[in-house]
């Protein structure tokens, strides 16, 4: 295939008025050793062949329209409503980039600014940015936000946040030497004295997750007093579709809300691209990092939508900049934008509820199976952590319940070796209740069988 | 048309219900047994309240008021706005690739983890980089990926006293800010009277501060850095790397392979040159290949064949971490593969033959009307002086926005630095013969209107659904979100 629309008729006219004999001396200002690479690449292929190809490495995956999927833990399956996709790959959205000129792009900049209204709406805070690569470097610029602010150079991370999160965290604090201290967690959520231990003059900002990554609510209230008092700044991690239900982190004093808004109508696609968000208040505006989009008028007083506070950004500031980013993740975003109205006030909060409820029986039936327990008894919102009984593991199970057209929870003992023989649950909205009870029944068989190896037997046959 | 469209907050209707949910099938139990009160919010977002008919509307109608390569030609200097083929959306969006969980078992994922594998295979025979990261977000992550490579290297060797990075006065704005973000200070080099790195220049900046140097070639003039051979060499006799900003790779595709230049990292935008579309500012997508020593501090986890298996591997020591959480932008980088598929080596050749040729035609046929401050042959892109214009009264500024009313979207303005009224044009491989001439005209047409008709230029653009903004306000005044009433 190829996508060049010159004929050979054309090309020739074009060299002509250029004054060149021949293509290749368009090139020849590279030098010769460097013009005679060979480079090997499979025959090209025909729409037709791409498409077959492609099909057939999508087949060899076991994706979710065909298996029963247990798994969160920062990706999530929800519904994602038609109009989503339809109204997102309108091509005039779709093959638009970052709206440098204003006039002809008042499409993108207006639903940038409503998605910036949604997000403080959700967060309870005063500003909000267009997005950010995903909630990872949104929590990592975060922090960088914080140590600028307050020119502190420590920064406490609860261990309940995703542990993907504080890896990324990690890399980026040793760029510039500052210190990243975990704070340890007591049963499933943070251990609020050894913050508070922790915390002292020297520490920009602490970071915590709402709900944590085990899906437990933090009793995140305490959390800005212990912090503010030492000078501080709070940070959180917020699950946007549990703040139909959850307060809003405005409210419970934090200065930075940051989080993942894949779930707000984005495919998984296998981990990426999904799209951040990043909210403050209002004495952060001007320091937060990405693109702003404000409301202004135009020379007939009309009201119009513009980039703004761009004296933040690389291509103006260069090595002074907040952050480094150019492009971010606008698509997303904008789907994000059409999803949350299309659900609109009423419909997020029964979203959240039926999250709830829904990952409230799954718990409630497998705990019911003989030796499934859960190890904390704590408020959650749609995940939460079972304990196996002895003689099965985590990856042990997964296998069985493969065979079985299930994709089971995800084994914790990697991120968390105290907790070895324990998976994370997801469930959403888009579980239905008997995909919940075939995950119970097969539980139930396992848990019958005197022995792993009985029970292998036993399904085999 | 209408061309103004009401927030969707000013439509909304107290009790209207949009899409539906699926059902409650499982017994209720009240919210105070699961979530106490203390947790929940007492007020509830101010969502709007819509039907889906509004919704659908109110976007159809937001994307009219936007021009797009789909719509209109979309010349953006260093964006490369080519063609975005409709049948990589279509494989994209396979439900075996988009309904995938990151944390699946690789066993469940082969068939993902293979494309992966293969696309690194591809990517590394294209730039002759030995290894590739696929983790990085953007091209302005890559970059900042780059910059912690250069960093651990350094450090591995006890040379921790390396904190300079040299990048050209040329460059984008994010190779400064990503080298700033990664702890090191920035050392501007000119560039000499032909647009390229002044040699002396930088010869002079060497010293055992120097940890690397980033350069973008073609650079953003449009010009091959002819002399990138002895640049590298030069850096590497200081004991420094070479980073290389691929954002231009389009008009080396098939033909060179920048490894061979003797660079050190090189990160691909896949949403440029390798038609990801653009999204209106995202998602992109910024895989960065490294030399062999660099191989080492690569961020984990790295994709590897092992028999006929392949597996997320975590397992090297020496590695800077993670930059972002999974994998990368998997979407962005499946038609990308789709994309070298379908083009081969000799499609890619002829990407970059017509990006050149492209560029070149439309250089030749403006260089009458506008200035032209380095006047050789280009490669993708060039730039344009609006200086003599500027001396009518009209800026390029108003030239970019009298091109809105023509029709066409505007070239990258104001950039690179180095150009005083820069109007930076890439046409790309995918436009016409035809549609270049009516651009041409077009800016020549306003050339003649900045003579005889200033103000008409002035005042521009008439068309567009607002005209001109009051940028000053918005910056002055920041209002960034909906003031519910």
């Amino acid at each position: 295939m190829n996508y060049v629309p010159h004929t050979a008729q054309e090309k020739e006219q074009m060299l002509r008025e250029i004054g060149m004999e021949s293509l290749e001396a368009l090139f020849s200002v590279i030098p010769e050793q460097l013009r005679k690479a060979t480079i090997r690449l499979p025959e090209a292929l025909s729409e037709a062949e791409l498409i077959s190809l492609c099909k057939e490495l999508s087949k060899r995956n076991s994706h979710l329209n065909e298996y029963n999927s247990f798994l969160g833990a920062g990706a999530y399956d929800h519904f994602i409503p038609s109009i989503v996709g339809t109204l997102s790959s309108r091509g005039e959205f779709l093959t638009s980039y970052t709206p440098y000129q204003a006039e002809a792009s008042q499409g993108t900049l207006q639903a940038l600014y409503e998605f910036q209204t949604l997000i403080c709406e959700l967060a309870g805070l005063d500003v909000a940015n267009a997005s950010m690569y995903d909630g990872a470097t949104a929590l990592a610029e975060a922090a960088l936000l914080a140590i600028r602010h307050t020119e502190r150079n420590k920064v406490l991370i609860s261990s309940t946040v995703h542990p993907e999160y504080r890896a990324v965290l990690a890399t980026y604090l040793a760029q510039i030497e500052a210190s990243l201290v975990e704070v340890r967690m007591a049963e499933g959520i943070t251990d609020a004295s050894a913050l508070k231990d922790l915390v002292d003059e020297g520490v920009a900002a602490i970071i915590f997750q709402q709900p944590n990554f085990l899906g437990y609510l933090e009793e995140a209230d305490a959390f800005s007093a212990t912090a503010h008092e030492k000078g501080a700044l709070v940070i959180a991690c917020v699950n946007p579709i549990s703040l139909g239900i959850l307060s809003p982190p405005g409210d419970y004093g934090v200065d930075i809300a940051v989080g993942e808004a894949q779930p707000l109508g984005n495919p998984l696609w296998y981990g990426g691209p999904h799209v951040g968000f990043f909210a403050v208040k209002k004495e952060l505006m001007r320091k937060l990092p990405g693109r702003l989009v404000g409301a202004t008028t135009d020379l007939e007083g009309r009201r119009a939508f513009v980039l703004t506070l761009q004296a933040r950004e690389q291509h103006i500031r260069r090595q002074r900049a907040t952050s480094n980013i150019c492009t971010n993740q606008n698509l997303l975003a904008l789907r994000a934008t059409i999803y949350l109205c299309a659900l609109g006030k009423e419909g997020l909060k029964e979203l959240a509820e039926l999250n709830l409820q829904k990952s409230h029986y799954a718990i409630d039936m497998i705990c019911k199976v003989k030796g499934f327990s859960t190890p904390f008894k704590r408020p959650f919102f749609n995940e939460f952590v079972i304990q196996l009984p002895s003689g099965l593991t985590p990856e042990g199970l997964n296998k069985r319940l493969y065979k079985r057209g299930i994709v089971g929870g995800l084994p914790l003992k990697s991120f968390y070796p105290e907790l070895k023989d324990a998976m994370l649950f997801c469930v959403t909205e888009n579980k239905t209740r008997a995909q919940t009870d075939s995950l119970v029944s097969v539980l139930k068989e396992i848990s019958k069988g005197k022995s792993p190896k009985a029970t292998e037997k036993m399904i085999k046959s | 048309m209408s061309q103004q469209e009401k927030l969707i907050f000013e439509i909304s209707s107290s009790g209207r219900r949009g899409v539906s949910l699926p059902p409650l099938d499982v017994p209720r139990k009240p919210l105070e047994e699961m979530i106490p009160t203390k947790f929940q919010r007492k007020t509830p977002p101010r969502l709007p309240e819509v039907s889906e008919l509004d919704v659908v509307r109110h976007f159809t109608r937001l994307s009219q008021l936007n021009y797009s390569v789909d719509t209109h030609f979309y010349p953006l200097g260093s964006c490369t706005m080519k063609y975005n083929p409709r049948v990589h959306e279509e494989v994209a969006g396979l439900e075996g690739f988009s309904r995938l969980h990151p944390y699946q078992p690789p066993e469940q994922t082969q068939g993902m983890l293979e494309l992966l594998y293969h696309f690194s295979e591809l990517v590394k025979e294209i730039c002759g980089m030995p290894e590739f990261s696929l983790q990085p977000a953007a091209g302005a992550h890559g970059e900042l990926l780059g910059m912690m490579l250069v960093r651990a290297y350094h450090r591995k060797r006890g040379e921790t006293g390396r904190k300079k990075i040299i990048i050209p006065d040329s460059a984008h704005g994010t190779n400064p800010a990503s080298a700033a973000l990664s702890g090191f200070e920035v050392i501007e080099v000119k560039s000499d009277s032909h647009g390229l790195v002044d040699l002396e220049d930088l010869r002079r900046t060497m010293s055992p501060e120097i940890a690397g140097m980033m350069i973008t070639n073609p650079n953003t003039l449009g010009l091959f850095e002819k002399d990138i051979v002895t640049i590298c060499n030069i850096l590497h006799e200081a004991g420094g790397l070479v980073y290389c900003d691929g954002a231009n790779m389009n008009a080396l595709l098939g033909r060179v392979k920048p490894g061979a230049m003797g660079i050190d990292l090189l990160h691909l935008n896949l949403h440029k040159t390798f038609t990801g579309p653009h999204g209106g500012g995202g998602p992109g997508s910024g895989p960065l290949g490294v030399s062999e020593p660099l191989r080492p501090f690569l961020p984990v986890p790295r994709v590897k064949k092992e028999g006929d298996t392949y597996i997320w591997d975590y397992n090297y020591p020496e590695t800077i971490g993670r930059i972002k959480a999974f994998y990368g932008h998997i979407g962005v980088i499946i038609k990308a593969y789709a994309y070298i598929l379908s083009l081969g080596t000799e499609g890619l050749m002829k990407v970059s033959e017509a990006a050149v040729l492209n560029a070149n035609f439309l250089r030749k046929k403006l260089s009458n009307f506008y200035d032209l401050p380095y006047p050789e042959v280009c490669m993708h892109e060039f730039v344009l002086s609006g200086r003599r214009q500027k001396k009518q009264g009209v800026t390029t500024l108003d030239i970019a926005k009298r091109l809105l009313d023509y029709d066409f979207y505007a070239p990258t303005i104001y950039f690179p630095l180095i150009v005083e009224e820069a109007l930076m044009i890439e046409p790309t491989e995918t436009e016409s013969k035809q549609t270049l001439e009516a651009f041409a005209e077009a800016l020549i047409k306003i050339a003649k209107e900045a003579e005889s008709a200033p103000d008409r230029v002035k005042g521009a653009p008439f068309d567009t659904p607002v005209r001109r903004l009051d940028e000053v306000k918005a910056a002055r005044e920041p209002n960034l979100h909906w003031n519910f009433p």
